[in-house]
């Protein structure tokens, strides 16, 4: 475990994310020292003694409606993370969920979403993934139920506990060729919504794609980001919080930390290790395992990185 | 998709050194649109199935069409009238694309 420091300038902070551990239904977040960090879903002890009285939740890429041999019963496998989220100890003040709420954005299937996930019992600010835009309107049915108070085709932003939190958008809009895109209407929006805080704010972004490159070939990543990692320069602690990609991913960069979250649904194959991002098909009696089990721990420079393995399964 | 169907339309494309109105399928699979670029006669349709376990599109670069998403095994097609150049990409997976040709 280390501290995070932070230095005058703003360029050389040592950013730690203590105790990161991951559990793959959801990750907890704890906000210490300005800096949040993930606690395991099932590692009690480490969650009362981390938290200082806020926590957060991200959950992702649930599909629902998903039924092909990867998961049969995506929504089995959602419940079974919305189960434990309920049976955590100390409520989370709240979720954010970061897109593919649905498989193909089917009315039944944000029903049945919205069902299981408000059963949960607190508060969801969602984004949406690609999979939550195809209906007809193109993010007519997204924006109808999660819209509310959003901007363009769905980003906003919230405050709570000193936190600043950044909900943007980049499943809309594609253009043929590209990645993730946020462009210049989100872009601009982000730019005054950032001017009036101090740099001292703790800024959470959370975005369906990732927001950095993480293998460009399967379309991980964001065309424009850079210009939104831009504006968030100054700020000495940036969390970046994203899913798409239905495994845990972690990189450090200056004052910006940026995570990729399980999927509730299926695991997706590790950039180039097969021939499409598709789904990735395991034996099911290892399905939970490779959606619930990993917690990470995480600490930059000194201390070691340390994973600890929590197999869903074994509940 | 019929490789054989293609190597026929190849071989005749070398005999006569133009395209036949003869109606083409292009697979998607493993997040590519096979074969990514098809050159056909006026009036010929274009048959796309998906066959990968995620859903894709077919949208037009300047989005003057836009298929439905296609789940496993569904199809979308256009009918091609006018020549040429049609770029198209997957709405979901932008990185995917292909291109029409269609020429007399």
């Amino acid at each position: 475990m280390t501290d995070d420091t932070h230095d005058e300038g703003g360029i050389s902070r040592r950013h730690a994310l203590e105790c990161m551990l991951w559990a793959g239904t959801g990750v907890l977040w704890g906000l210490s020292g300005g800096v949040p960090r993930s606690i395991g879903l099932l590692d009690g002890a480490a969650a009362a003694e981390a938290l200082s009285g806020f926590t957060f939740l991200q959950i992702s890429d649930s599909h629902v409606g998903f039924d092909k041999p990867a998961n049969p019963h995506a929504l089995d496998t959602l419940k079974e993370a919305i189960d434990r989220i309920k049976a955590l100890p100390q409520k989370p003040a709240f979720m954010l969920h970061t897109g593919d709420i649905t498989h193909l954005s089917k009315p039944d299937q944000f029903d049945n979403a919205a069902q299981l996930i408000d059963g949960a019992g607190v508060q969801v600010h969602y984004v949406p993934g690609e999979h939550d835009i195809v209906d007809e309107g193109t993010g007519k049915a997204y924006l109808e139920r999660y819209g509310k108070n959003t901007k363009g085709s769905g980003w906003y932003s919230f405050d709570d506990h000193g936190v600043h939190f950044i909900g943007l958008v980049n499943v809309a809009n594609l253009k043929a060729g590209g990645l993730g895109f946020l462009g210049q209407e989100q872009l601009e929006w982000l730019e005054d919504d950032l001017k009036p805080l101090k740099d001292s704010t703790p800024i959470v972004v959370f975005a369906h794609i990732p927001l950095w490159s993480v293998y460009p070939t399967w379309g991980w990543g964001t065309d424009d980001a850079a210009i939104a990692l831009g504006y968030l320069k100054r700020f000495g602690s940036v969390t970046v919080l994203n899913g798409h990609i239905h495994q845990l991913m972690q990189k450090v960069e200056g004052n910006v930390t940026f995570h990729t979250a399980r999927s509730t649904a299926f695991p997706q194959p590790a950039p180039g290790t097969a021939p499409s991002p598709g789904p990735m098909l395991v034996p099911a009696e290892k399905l939970r395992s490779v959606l619930g089990i990993t917690s990470v721990t995480y600490t930059q420079g000194k201390e070691a990185l340390a994973i600890t393995d929590t197999a869903l399964a074994d509940r | 998709m019929s490789t054989l169907r293609l190597a026929a339309v190849a071989a005749f494309l070398l005999l006569s050194g133009t395209a036949r109105a003869e109606d083409t399928a292009i697979e998607i699979e493993n997040f590519t649109f096979n074969p990514p670029e098809v050159t056909v006669k006026p009036g010929t349709t274009v048959t796309w199935k998906n066959a990968d376990d995620i859903p894709h599109s077919v949208v037009e670069d300047a989005t003057k069409f836009r298929s439905k998403p296609l789940d496993t095994g569904e199809t979308f097609s256009m009918t091609f009238t006018k020549a040429g150049e049609i770029g198209y990409f997957c709405g979901l997976h932008p990185h995917m694309k292909g291109k029409i040709i269609v020429k007399p």
